[in-house]
């Protein structure tokens, strides 16, 4: 059997309470790199996206190191969260109980999990930060490049420019709004701070949240552990 | 000018043909703007390129360049032909009337008195049949055929619009719009002006291409009155300043002559400078001519000139040719005979004919100075750049000095403009670093020589150990001294003869005006036109005051126009033969009963009565000549001839090649492409641009970035005939050499259809060169022929024959 | 006719207009004075520019900025745009009228054109970096500008240009130095055809209107003014010989207005973004105060424990 939603790094402890290895310390200075990259993105964006919001250029130096930091914070982010995208990618894809997970949002947002299917990894909810965020931050950097004057001004023309600058907002719009998602999800959903803290959470969070991935992780790791199988089972 | 920048605003026509205004005198044209955008006037610019003066025009027609004459002619007959002649003006002001010469004729493009061998004419039939008074015959009702108008009539008669077409390339409807709207200016109210420059001046017929326009003048009645005139755009801040101050080899200042080595002494020089008057009443003002050069030697001299030694006549030198013009300088530098050259704010190099000759020339030189407050190339010509300047400097053995000196921006005196205004100048920084005025270099040389020839003698030291001094720093005069003595003053008192106790002129006093300069020495003066510009009332020069009266124009009041501060020359031809002036709205001068009233100075004593004296009075005959008798070199009336390059052979005189009394060196006939070359097939033309000045802003930044590169411009058919991309690299060469230059592929350049076949015209702009700020290039004197006007001897710089193909570009 | 323009002062003069009398500035909310000062405006005659460039050299000069020398590309447009140095720039169009078959050479100075309004203010996020004064005078504050390049955007004219060296941006300033002690801009004060006027608007378009006549009256029927409505007017007009077709003039916009994307970023993006923005945090907010944590309960972990103990949770 493919173990279609555990990724390497994965696994489970035995214990009271039982550990759950979720991310690796690779795949956290990652997630940790593109989340940064991605507040200070949201903050400078933001800062030279409205005027009430100029003041936060103070930040970075005042607005010229404002302007010239940005599109290279965008860069960072770009090539680390490609690098994300490639670890997470597999474990995003659509699957059937997504589909019954969403037509179960009500109870999503009202935290009746017992009244949800069992998941894997990846819920419908973080999978479509995932696929937002990527599509956005294809989005963003394409229009980024065309707004980015210093380098890349010949090549378009000023309508372009015009399109780029205004598709580059909405879609930081769009972004920042996934992102308050996945940032209200985590703090919602106890327990979830861990795994990309620790890279650990709890069994019962497993179990709770990601009962498939968790039988999944056990079930490896009977397989794994298979011929010299522990005493205690 | 006859007239003034600031007259142009007066007029009603501005035909802007032989220049190019807008481009070249951007600042003066403001005067054509006003005229258009507050007269109504319109402007008609005829050029080979539709130039940045057409851009504002009314109306363009192209033109072959070097055949100006053939069009004026072509107007002049026209005007004839549709009776648009101001008769009043002609009959009475003009040459019309009066009677030639029997065996005076014309015939093939030549007329009577040529000799073929010395290139040049015996002019003795070239003048009016003289009666037995002893004064011209004239007819009054011009029924005479040997009456100049008869002969005119029948001489312009074969410059059919056809024709003109045909030499030309002007389209015949074109001419004819063009020569109705010039025509429309015969009526006394109504008045054209015509300004020109270089266009005209840098033919090998250049002279006779602005006096063909005169003569259209004359016949409009244009001359002499606000609003029209013949207006030479002068194309250094002080050239005419040059010209009035005799920087010619053959002048003195205000245009006096020397002497020929025919003139030994002084009264053979007077007494063909008499001109007793050819009409009664006729004042010849030239008369005074005797006046004017006593005056001059005691302002050379001083106490040394006397009456016993002819006021040192002798100490001036004698002319054994007609001029030691530039291009004759270089042909005896190239010929090993001249080996010293002192080069004041001038840069040969780039300024005359055919590069490769003048770096030969330089060449052989033993010494050359150069005094200039710029770098030039001429100072740097054995230098190696490269295909910009591919010398061996181990080959050039002449000595070069450079002295740099002040610009005039860092000195004061005086510039005088087209105008003919003294406009005096203040300097408005230091000079750097060594430089020094030419005023004290020259003072400086002036002082050793005259050490020298006291100490050691020499074959003739009177001139220079006499010349007098007498200023209070001799190692630097100051602009005031030097302009005061320009002025002039008196020498000795001069008493009134019918009460000797009363003083005329007391000694030591500037002089007011020429009118009292004396020919027995009591009286001095640097340059008899430059009277009253700096009198006992002070610097008139520096006058600023810009009032005008009623709006007419003259500003009597801001600096000093020579003649006697006067605007408009010829100005009592603004009134009609008894003082009325021709157009009411625009009065100038008129005569009150009594005496010339107005608002310019008269150009005639101010008593003179209307009927009697004529208006133009520096001919003895009092009018103004439409037969120019033998004052010009190729004859009295104009001649279309054909440059020394032409893409065809003339057509009204197929066996005359370029102007048969143009002077040619030898050598340089060789280097002259046949006429309708195969070789050389299109015809060029150089010209400025207005992002530059000459030469000189080569060393300036700002202008350099406006037009930062040599290039060409032609036509898109004759870039598809060559597959020459525009932007794009050329290489164009003549018979003389060849240059590579970018391209400017424009629709502003059309080929003409001259006699039934296209003529492709190349415009070459100069500018460029070796040195300065600006990007290195050719010059346009790479390409150009070594030939002069006949009369004068300004290169032909407007007409040549090149060829041209594409090109990647010279290789460094 | 004109005036001339007028000479410098010998003394110090007050300037006529200071930071008192914006009426507008850049990502800043401001309230302009209760009066207004007169509108002034230059008026670039066409029909009466010969192309000399004196405007460009003077231009080069009185702002003390240093072009490079260029190339020549074919014809006498040089430099071939307008650059971080070249406030102004002499576009030269060779057009053959289809009417007369006649070449007409039209030059027209470009620059910036000064709009009431302003497309580079709105569309600038950096307060105080474009003021506009209540003359019309629209001019960049340079200690203010962080070079973004959206004045690029939102100018209809396409005028603004960012500098390499800086990264600041840069145009024309209509002088306001000048302007503001009594002179002309320098490129009017050059201008030896007074092609270049400067005064109040109603001046300037008294001239033109004047002007309009005399290029009637020499058979350009469609002389016009380009005083473009869709900006609310500029503060820098052209005479036109051919105001029927602007864009002939090297590209003159027809109908210049404030791009409707640009418009739209500056509007309706910017108060939709922030409202959505607000909206989730806010849901996230209400959520978690309705809905309470979601909490890992002590039977979750029993089951994970028993679960991994091969039982059956």
């Amino acid at each position: 059997m493919t173990a279609y939603d555990l990724e390497p790094g994965d696994g489970v402890h035995p214990g009271k309470p039982v550990t759950v290895d979720r991310y690796t310390v690779g795949a956290r200075i990652n997630h940790w790199i593109t989340a940064i990259s991605l507040v200070l993105l949201a903050i400078s964006g933001l800062a030279l996206f409205t005027p009430s919001l100029y003041f936060l250029t103070a930040l970075f130096g005042g607005g010229q190191w404002t302007r010239a930091i940005h599109p290279w914070i965008g860069v960072v982010l770009f090539v680390s969260f490609s690098i994300l995208f490639i670890r997470f990618w597999r474990a995003n894809l659509w699957k059937g109980e997504d589909n019954i997970w969403l037509t179960r949002v009500r109870d999503v947002l009202l935290g009746h999990e017992e009244r949800l299917p069992e998941l894997g990894k990846y819920n419908a909810g973080q999978k479509f930060v995932f696929w937002g965020m990527s599509l956005l931050i294809l989005v963003l950097i394409a229009t980024g490049l065309v707004a980015w004057d210093q380098y890349f001004f010949r090549f378009t023309s000023i309508e372009t420019k015009r399109i780029a600058i205004i598709v580059h907002s909405l879609a930081a719009v769009g972004i920042i709004c996934v992102w308050i998602i996945h940032v209200y999800a985590a703090i919602w959903v106890k327990g979830t701070m861990g795994a990309m803290t620790k890279g650990r959470v709890t069994g019962g969070w497993a179990w709770r949240h990601h009962r498939k991935w968790l039988r999944e992780l056990v079930a490896s790791r009977r397989s794994n552990a298979g011929t010299p199988r522990t005493p205690a089972e | 000018m006859t007239n003034s920048w600031t007259d142009i605003r007066n007029t009603d026509l501005v035909v802007i043909m032989g220049g190019n205004a807008a481009e070249a005198h951007p600042c003066g044209f403001k005067w054509v703007v006003e005229a258009k955008a507050n007269r109504g006037a319109k402007l008609v610019v005829v050029d080979p390129r539709f130039t940045r003066s057409a851009a504002v025009a009314d109306y363009y027609a192209p033109i072959r360049q070097g055949s100006d004459i053939a069009f004026l002619s072509g107007v002049i007959n026209y005007c004839i032909q549709n009776n648009k002649v101001q008769w009043d003006y002609v009959k009475a002001f003009t040459n019309a009337t009066y009677i030639v010469k029997e065996g005076f004729a014309y015939k093939d493009g030549l007329f009577t008195g040529y000799d073929e061998e010395k290139r040049d004419y015996n002019r003795s039939t070239w003048d009016y049949q003289i009666g037995p008074d002893g004064y011209a015959m004239v007819d009054e009702t011009l029924q005479d055929p040997r009456c100049v108008w008869n002969l005119l009539k029948e001489h312009v008669s074969q410059y059919t619009p056809e024709l003109v077409e045909r030499i030309t390339g002007t389209p015949k409807d074109k001419f004819l719009k063009v020569a109705a709207m010039i025509g429309e200016c015969s009526t006394p109210t109504k008045t054209m002006t015509s300004m020109y420059a270089l266009g005209w001046t840098q033919h090998s017929k250049g002279s006779q291409n602005i006096r063909t326009m005169a003569m259209l003048q004359l016949i409009l009645g244009n001359i002499g009155v606000r609003g029209g005139g013949m207006n030479a755009l002068r194309g250094h801040s002080n050239i005419q300043g040059l010209t009035d101050i005799g920087l010619m080899s053959n002048m003195i200042p205000g245009y006096l002559t020397l002497a020929t080595d025919k003139e030994p002494d002084f009264n053979t020089y007077m007494s063909t400078r008499g001109f007793k008057p050819l009409r009664p009443n006729q004042m010849s003002y030239w008369q005074n001519y005797k006046k004017f050069m006593v005056s001059f030697l005691k302002s050379m001299w001083g106490p040394a000139a006397t009456a016993e030694n002819n006021f040192a006549f002798d100490w001036l030198p004698k002319m054994d040719v007609p001029a030691y013009d530039i291009l004759r300088a270089f042909e005896l530098m190239k010929q090993g005979k001249m080996n010293l050259y002192f080069c004041q704010g001038f840069n040969p190099l780039q300024a005359f004919p055919n590069r490769g000759k003048l770096t030969e020339a330089l060449s052989k030189l033993k010494l050359l100075v150069i005094m200039d407050p710029l770098q030039t190339e001429t100072a740097r010509f054995w230098e190696n750049h490269g295909v910009y300047n591919n010398v061996d400097p181990a080959k050039i053995q002449t000595e070069v000095i450079q002295l740099p000196t002040t610009c005039f921006a860092e000195d004061e005196g005086s510039l005088v403009n087209s105008g003919r205004w003294l406009q005096w100048h203040w300097p408005a920084g230091s000079p750097p670093g060594e430089s020094r005025t030419d005023a004290w270099i020259m003072s400086q040389i002036h002082l050793r020589l005259k050490e020298m020839y006291k100490k050691e003698g020499g074959a003739l030291p009177d001139p220079i150990v006499n010349l007098y001094w007498p200023y209070k720093d001799p190692s630097e005069p100051t602009p005031e001294e030097l302009t005061r003595e320009l002025n002039g003053y008196v020498v000795s008192d001069v008493l009134d003869p019918n009460d000797p106790t009363k003083k005329l002129l007391t000694a030591s006093k500037q002089v007011p005006n020429f009118g009292v300069l004396r020919d027995d020495g009591s009286t001095a003066a640097g340059c008899w036109i430059y009277s009253g510009s700096f009198t006992e009332d002070g610097n008139m020069m520096a006058r600023r005051d810009n009032s005008d009266p009623d709006d007419t124009g003259a500003y009597l009041k801001w600096s000093f126009a020579w003649p006697a501060n006067r605007r408009i020359i010829y100005n009592r031809a603004s009134a009609d033969i008894n003082g009325k002036p021709w157009d009411d709205t625009r009065k100038l001068l008129w005569w009150d009963g009594a005496k010339w009233t107005g608002y310019d100075v008269p150009d005639i004593a101010p008593t003179a009565k209307p009927q009697d004296v004529g208006p133009f009075i520096m001919n003895p005959e009092g009018v103004s000549r439409l037969f120019a008798r033998g004052m010009m070199r190729e004859g009295p009336f104009p001649v279309h001839y054909e440059p020394f390059e032409s893409p065809m052979v003339n057509l009204v005189a197929p066996k005359i090649r370029g102007n048969p009394v143009a002077r040619v060196f030898k050598d340089d006939f060789a280097q002259f492409a046949e006429p309708a070359s195969k070789e050389f097939p299109y015809a060029a033309t150089s010209y400025r641009l207005t992002e530059h000045f000459h030469y000189w802003t080569k060393n300036n930044h700002v202008n350099a970035v406006l037009q930062p590169e040599f290039f060409v411009e032609i036509s898109e058919e004759l870039a598809k005939e060559k597959s020459i991309t525009n932007g794009g690299w050329v290489r164009v060469w003549s018979k003389r050499g060849s240059v590579f230059a970018k391209v400017y592929v424009t629709k502003r350049i059309r080929p003409l259809i001259c006699d039934g076949k296209p003529v492709h015209v190349v415009g070459i702009p100069i500018h460029w060169g070796f040195v300065g700020a600006a990007k290195k290039g050719f010059p346009a004197n790479v390409l150009t022929p070594f030939v002069g006007d006949a009369n004068i001897e300004t290169p032909e710089f407007k007409a040549f024959l090149v060829n041209i193909e594409p090109s990647t570009g010279p290789v460094a | 006719m004109l005036k001339p323009a007028p000479n410098p002062p010998v003394a110090p003069v007050p300037a006529k207009f200071g930071d008192q009398d914006l009426l507008r500035k850049s990502a800043s909310t401001i309230k302009p004075p209760a009066e207004r000062q007169t509108e002034v405006a230059k008026l670039i005659d066409v029909s009466k520019c010969i192309g000399c460039k004196a405007c460009q050299a003077a231009c080069l000069e009185w702002n003390n900025l240093h072009e490079e020398i260029g190339t020549f590309n074919g014809s006498y447009t040089n430099p071939p745009d307008l650059t971080p140095a070249s406030f102004t720039l002499m576009r030269f169009t060779e057009w053959v009228n289809p009417e007369t078959d006649n070449l007409e050479w039209l030059i027209r100075k470009d620059g910036c054109m000064h709009c009431e309004d302003p497309g580079c203010l709105k569309a600038c996020p950096a307060p105080g970096a474009i003021v506009q004064y209540t003359n019309g005078i629209v001019d960049f504050v340079h200690d203010n500008c962080i070079g973004c390049g959206y004045c690029v955007r939102g100018c209809p004219f396409n005028i603004p240009r960012i500098s390499k060296v800086d990264n600041k941006a840069y145009k024309c300033t209509l002088c306001s130095d000048r302007v503001a002690v009594g002179q002309w801009p320098a490129c009017a004060k050059a201008c030896p055809t007074q092609a270049i006027a400067f005064g109040t608007k109603e001046d300037m378009k008294k001239h033109a209107a004047e002007r309009v006549t005399d290029l009637k009256s020499r058979g350009y029927k469609n002389a016009g003014l380009y005083d473009p409505p869709g900006v609310s007017g500029t503060h820098v007009m052209y005479v036109l010989q051919h105001a029927d077709k602007p864009s002939i003039y090297a590209g003159l916009p027809d109908n210049p207005r404030i791009s409707p994307i640009v418009e739209a970023w500056k509007g309706v993006t910017k108060y939709v973004g922030m409202g959505v923005m607000g909206f989730a945090a806010v849901a996230g907010v209400f959520h978690y105060l309705i809905a309470g944590a979601n909490k890992v309960t002590p039977e979750d972990e029993a089951s994970a424990e028993k679960l991994t103990r091969g039982e059956k949770p």
